[in-house]
């Protein structure tokens, strides 16, 4: 059970999240309308996680993303998932780049309707995991395309499966392969990527995250 | 203007003859340009001008405004201004002809063609010791820096030529017949006051009047100035009737051009920026209510359909739901490419720099970004430069068979400029119906290659290429193609822009 704060300004979206989230046996803290409502109710309950919208009055911008940054520097570790009804790399880096970037998520808002795999990737964040959207991570592959030619089509698969933040495991079963599989070609992906990083499959995802931001 | 003629319509709306026409609220007779909230029209009606019986009043109210003596020196004024230009026009004619042998001529002939432009700036200050409407100035901006630019400028405009014909005007017609009128006054006038003055010193007790009639007892002199200092004021008025009719001319030579086709061209210039303007209003309203409603709406459903999924019906039920979710879900794809293509939302929250690097990230060819943009446009030219370079990119890697495109651009001297450079095969066309109308606008479209690729593309690119040159030339920007066959293509596009964080 997770204490959830959660910011929302389409009253009837915010609504059908409250009953998603509290199908999922979490308990909804405060469901607020605006950014500063999100940082006052963040502040007051001091939530296990932190679930707002991008786009948010008063000026209908990015006021929910800046809102969640803040909190990030004021309640150091607090994760945060940020939802948008579209992606942007830029957005992505911001939220990385506020504290270390992990317990931090960032999703197209539209995941939401596969409740299961957002009910995952909400209980990741929670306990520290990085989750990016599959768009950001296609994005960013796009560009750092050049070091990228020397993967096989089946490693950059692997590649993007594991920069949303996956483990492993979850990777093997979206390919439908073994976990040996795909550790093998996780190993690589580093090696022809020249990247060196350890076991633990989030610093594993913000090494990854951090060679496609170049 | 000068008052108008006698007798004067009374500056208030109000004032009809049972008021006090000399009234200190009005000293300014002709110039009452009122806006306030008055129920009267702001030139009197015929009905209520001044009365006849006024008149005397109305003169003495004129001399008190000043007004006649502004006219007297205007005129007077003019004399040695015309004397000098005189002088100058023919000194330049004299030593640019003798010299012309030399080098040195040349020069000095083309100051002679250009003499007319600081006179008519001087003209157009002095014009207003009678005339409180300012004259503006009809000269246009040179496009650059440097005197070969100004001289270019100067050259081409109509308004350099019609002020050199005022110069030799006013040097050769205008100020010897100003000084006739100005000097017969003074003359009259002097010579009738000063007979007192005349017959003391002439110490015999006559003296000639004007040269027309001898005086000759004191009374009759005294009668002389008394008649001189009554007509003083009578003839001020024929004197401000030369001076206005002076001004008349003057601003009809000097003032911008302003033809019935020249305010129509500007009128629809405005109109056009307005469209576009509107236009833009219209597709973020639209993008707007996308975001808001029916988006918001589908990933709902989608979030309903995903939940009822969690009860996994069995049967028909659950096939059917599982198409549902896939099709909302799809939906949901299809209206955020929509909602992008409208307005991109990164152009709206972080400017043009980010906005391209996101057109970078989506094209299928890879793309290189060095913008040196600091801060924010102006919303339209970020918009019509996004456009532009989202359409340059879309031709790249539709016609092109480039494998790196450059978007290179930066803001200078109040002009953005943005190139986007690929290394594929060239041969982009201009379209035939450019907008070009001089301004280097060009509409254009990459041809299919030798190969045939994009049969009927043409045509589409073509349109999309003249909307963004058409956008572009609502801001007075242009957009340049140039793309050899071989390669490589360059889009050019220059927009003047006020520095960064001119947000309007």
């Amino acid at each position: 059970m997770l204490r959830v704060v959660l910011a929302e300004d389409s009253v009837l979206l915010r609504e059908g999240l409250v009953g998603l989230l509290e199908r999922f046996g979490h308990r909804v803290l405060a469901a607020v309308g605006t950014a500063d409502e999100l940082t006052a109710a963040a502040l007051e309950h001091r939530p296990d996680i932190v679930v707002t919208d991008v786009r948010m009055p008063p000026g209908f911008s990015d006021e929910g993303l800046r809102a969640a940054v803040a909190l990030r520097e004021r309640l150091p570790g607090l994760p945060v998932l940020v939802l948008s009804q579209y992606v942007q790399r830029a957005y992505a880096e911001d939220l990385l780049d506020a504290s270390d970037g992990t317990g931090v998520g960032y999703l197209l808002k539209e995941r939401i309707g596969h409740v299961e795999e957002f009910a995952d990737a909400l209980r990741r964040v929670s306990e520290g995991a990085t989750v990016v959207d599959p768009e950001v991570v296609r994005q960013l592959i796009r560009r750092r395309r050049d070091p990228l030619a020397r993967l096989t089509a089946r490693e950059v698969e692997v590649l993007a499966l594991m920069a949303e933040g996956r483990s492993n495991a979850s990777v093997a079963e979206a390919l439908h392969v073994g976990e040996g599989t795909v550790s093998k070609h996780f190993g690589s992906i580093l090696v022809k990527l020249g990247l060196d990083v350890s076991d633990a499959t989030n610093r594993r995802v913000l090494a990854v995250l951090a060679f496609l931001r170049g | 203007m000068l008052s108008p003629s006698p007798p004067p319509a009374s500056p208030e709306p109000g004032s009809t003859a049972s008021q006090e026409p000399g009234s200190p609220a009005s000293p300014e007779p002709g110039s009452a340009a009122s806006f306030g909230p008055r129920p009267a029209p702001r030139r009197a009606a015929p009905g209520v001008r001044a009365a006849p019986g006024s008149r005397p009043r109305a003169l003495a109210r004129r001399l008190l405004a000043g007004r006649p003596w502004r006219a007297g020196l205007y005129l007077l004024t003019s004399v040695p201004l015309g004397v000098a230009t005189l002088v100058a026009l023919l000194l330049l004619a004299v030593a640019g002809s003798a010299l012309t042998v030399l080098v040195i001529g040349v020069p000095l002939l083309l100051t002679l063609v250009l003499a007319g432009i600081p006179l008519a700036a001087l003209e157009r200050r002095r014009l207003r010791l009678i005339d409180p409407a300012p004259l503006l100035d009809p000269h246009r901006e040179p496009p650059g820096p440097g005197l070969a630019s100004w001289l270019r400028t100067r050259l081409q405009e109509r308004c350099t030529w019609r002020e050199l014909a005022y110069a030799l005007l006013f040097a050769f017609v205008l100020w010897p017949l100003e000084a006739l009128a100005v000097g017969s006054v003074l003359l009259v006038c002097g010579g009738l006051i000063g007979t007192p003055a005349m017959m003391a010193a002439g110490g015999d007790g006559e003296a000639r009047v004007l040269k027309l009639w001898l005086a000759d007892s004191w009374p009759e002199a005294f009668g002389v100035l008394l008649a001189g200092v009554v007509l003083l004021p009578l003839l001020t008025w024929p004197l401000g009737v030369v001076a206005r009719g002076r001004a008349v001319l003057t601003r009809a030579l000097l003032s911008p051009p302003h033809s019935a086709l020249d305010s129509r061209i500007a009128e629809l210039d405005r109109s056009r920026t307005r469209l576009v303007d509107a236009f833009e209003a219209e597709r973020r309203r639209i993008e707007r209510d996308l975001h808001d409603g029916a988006q918001q709406r589908l990933v709902a459903l989608s979030m309903t359909l995903g939940l009822a999924r969690l009860e996994r019906p069995a049967g028909p039920l659950g096939g059917l739901l599982d198409r549902a979710h896939e099709e909302a879900s799809a939906a949901l794809v299809e209206i955020r490419e929509l909602i992008h293509g409208i307005h991109p939302h990164i152009l709206t929250d972080r400017g043009l720099t980010a906005a391209v690097e996101d057109l970078a990230d989506r094209s299928p060819v890879p793309v290189e970004v060095l913008l040196d943009v600091p801060g924010r446009l102006p919303r339209a030219v970020e918009t019509a430069v996004y456009f532009a370079v989202s359409e340059a990119l879309a031709n790249v890697a539709k016609h092109s068979g480039a494998t790196r495109v450059t978007v290179t651009g930066g803001h200078a001297r109040g002009r953005l400029t943005v190139d986007v450079e690929d290394d594929g095969r060239g041969g982009a066309r201009v379209g035939g119906t450019a907008a070009g109308n001089g301004s280097g606008r060009a509409g254009g479209d990459r041809g299919g290659g030798p190969d045939g690729s994009g049969p009927g593309g043409g045509g589409v690119g073509g349109t999309g290429l003249q909307g963004v040159a058409d956008r572009l030339s609502v801001l007075g920007g242009t957009l340049l193609l140039s793309s050899p066959p071989g390669g490589p293509t360059v889009f050019g596009l220059e927009v003047p822009c006020p520095p960064a964080d001119g947000r309007t």
